[in-house]
């Protein structure tokens, strides 16, 4: 008896856990997907009346953000199969942003709406891409040029460096989203943000100094001298400031962290390949040090200026 | 440090012989990034002026009450107390080129010049003296960002100030932001080949 009552109580469980998905089959809409920069494709159960869904005066697309904000549409080109059509539109959508689609008559109802959006995972990939190549924060953002020229010199130093500031940008990020979120947003303290800022990256300095040394002390010996560069520099900060003017959320914080320290790193290491090389060169004795540096940053700036543009999904 | 130093000394250090963009090679960081227009280097060198006056001198009077062990963490409060002043007074009253300067303005805090004038100078030196001292090395970025920004608007879009001087077409080139690596590189590389062209003369002549 028990165990029939345990069947059923199961039978019912697994009828609810799969109730959403049953309604989700019966929705006609099978896939929707951004296609080109300014293209977004839809794809349906069965055929459509090309005469409905042809015709760019049924679609009404906008940001979900904007409500008021209508894109226009130039065509609307149905499938020969008439099982999915593609929506073309006069400028490029900004696809970091959830697109609401709607039709009129399209399944003998008045207004079928649906949302268009890129994968969440893909966006926060994207972020991480962004900072760690198109924004690159030492080429295209000129920030932590200090450390950038004053250590790049040997390749393993580079490596140590990288490492030791995304640690400290991550930990650093992370505590200051926290308290700005919990903190100063609550308490309208915004105007306080440099000084939490600052502060929290000194602190996390300082801790990972201690932990690291009781924890690790063979990884301290070859990191712990670059821990003191890293509080005066203006990189670590950067990351709060930068995630409190956007308003991210943690998983966003989290990513632009990696990016900025991977980008960082990334920069470090080809900057320090290049400066290895350049011992052996023969340089004009005015541009000797620092000005060949900079020449050589501008043009790892330049080459980095072609991943402007660049789109992983 | 010899103690009576005359203004004109302290001055002229800061904007000569020890300038913070060309000589000590400190706070590279907006020299490169936002230096497109004389008009944003001028902005941007107030702001770092009145951060460095006032936190030079809020250290220099308060140095007898300050912990040696506790100097650095005091020193970095103390800046990033006037760096907030800055921003919100700068974001109150001159919004468009607030806007134009972006995160720069609150990055002044992160500036290796500001801290290393305070442990260097205004932590052992007389209230006035720091004074002086911070007038100095701050018109001294003032003029390293105009001189870069003179460079680059000039030849970027043909004005200074806005004012068209060049009648030709402008290299696009000096506005891209890589230009600006190349630019102070440049200008670096210049100042090193007057300074050994200066050296080799005195050489010869003496």
């Amino acid at each position: 008896m028990n165990m029939k009552k345990l069947h059923k109580l199961l039978f019912v469980l697994l009828a609810v856990l799969l109730l959403p998905g049953w309604l989700h089959a019966a929705d006609f809409i099978t896939g929707k997907s951004f296609g080109d920069d300014n293209e977004i494709v839809v794809k349906f159960a069965g055929p459509v009346d090309p005469a409905v869904a042809g015709n760019i005066e049924k679609y009404t697309v906008f940001e979900e953000t904007d409500p008021d904000i209508r894109l226009p549409l130039i065509s609307a080109d149905v499938a020969d199969n008439a099982m999915s059509v593609s929506l073309k539109f006069n400028d490029p959508l900004n696809t970091t942003q959830t697109h609401v689609v709607s039709v009129k008559g399209l399944t003998g109802e008045e207004k079928t709406e649906f949302t268009v959006a890129k994968s969440y995972l893909g966006y926060l990939f994207s972020i991480m891409i962004s900072a760690l190549l198109i924004q690159n924060f030492v080429f295209t953002k000129y920030l932590g040029l200090c450390v950038f020229f004053g250590t790049a010199k040997r390749k393993s130093t580079a490596k140590g460096m990288g490492v030791v500031f995304t640690l400290v940008m991550v930990i650093s990020a992370s505590m200051a989203w926290f308290l700005y979120q919990f903190v100063l947003v609550p308490f309208n303290l915004n105007f306080l943000q440099i000084v939490i800022f600052i502060g929290l990256t000194s602190l996390t300095v300082q801790a990972v100094d201690t932990i690291l040394r009781k924890v690790n002390p063979v990884l301290f010996n070859s990191f712990g001298v670059y821990l003191v560069l890293v509080i005066a520099n203006c990189i670590v900060i950067a990351v709060p400031l930068i995630v409190a003017d956007n308003n991210y959320n943690y998983f966003e914080t989290l990513m632009l962290a990696l990016g900025a320290g991977g980008g960082f790193l990334l920069a470090l290491y080809l900057m320090s390949s290049v400066s290895e090389r350049l011992e052996l060169a023969n340089i004009p004795p005015s541009f000797k040090g620092l000005p060949m540096a900079f020449i050589v940053a501008g043009q790892f700036a330049m080459a980095f200026l072609g991943f402007s543009g660049l789109q992983v999904f | 440090m010899a103690n009576d130093k005359s203004i004109s000394q302290l001055l002229s250090r800061g904007i000569l012989s020890e300038n913070p963009i060309f000589r000590l090679a400190l706070s590279m960081c907006p020299a490169v990034g936002i230096s497109t227009t004389v008009m944003n280097g001028i902005m941007l060198g107030i702001a770092v002026f009145f951060v460095q006056v006032f936190s030079s001198v809020t250290i220099s009077a308060f140095k007898d009450y300050i912990h040696p062990r506790i100097r650095i963490p005091s020193y970095t409060l103390t800046i990033a107390t006037w760096v907030t002043v800055i921003d919100l007074v700068l974001a109150a009253y001159m919004p468009g080129a607030y806007a134009k300067m972006g995160i720069f303005v609150k990055l002044i805090v992160a500036f290796a010049i500001i801290t290393m004038r305070l442990e260097m100078f205004a932590c052992k030196e007389k209230v006035s003296d720091s004074f002086w001292d911070a007038v100095g090395m701050g018109l001294g970025f003032m003029v390293g960002m105009c001189v870069i920004g003179a460079f680059r608007e000039l030849f970027g879009s043909g004005m200074i100030l806005g004012y068209d001087i060049l009648g030709y077409k402008p290299l696009l080139f000096f506005i891209l932001p890589s230009a600006g690596f190349f630019v102070v590189g440049l200008m670096m590389a210049f100042f090193n080949w007057i300074e050994a062209g200066y050296k080799r003369k005195k050489g010869i002549t003496s």
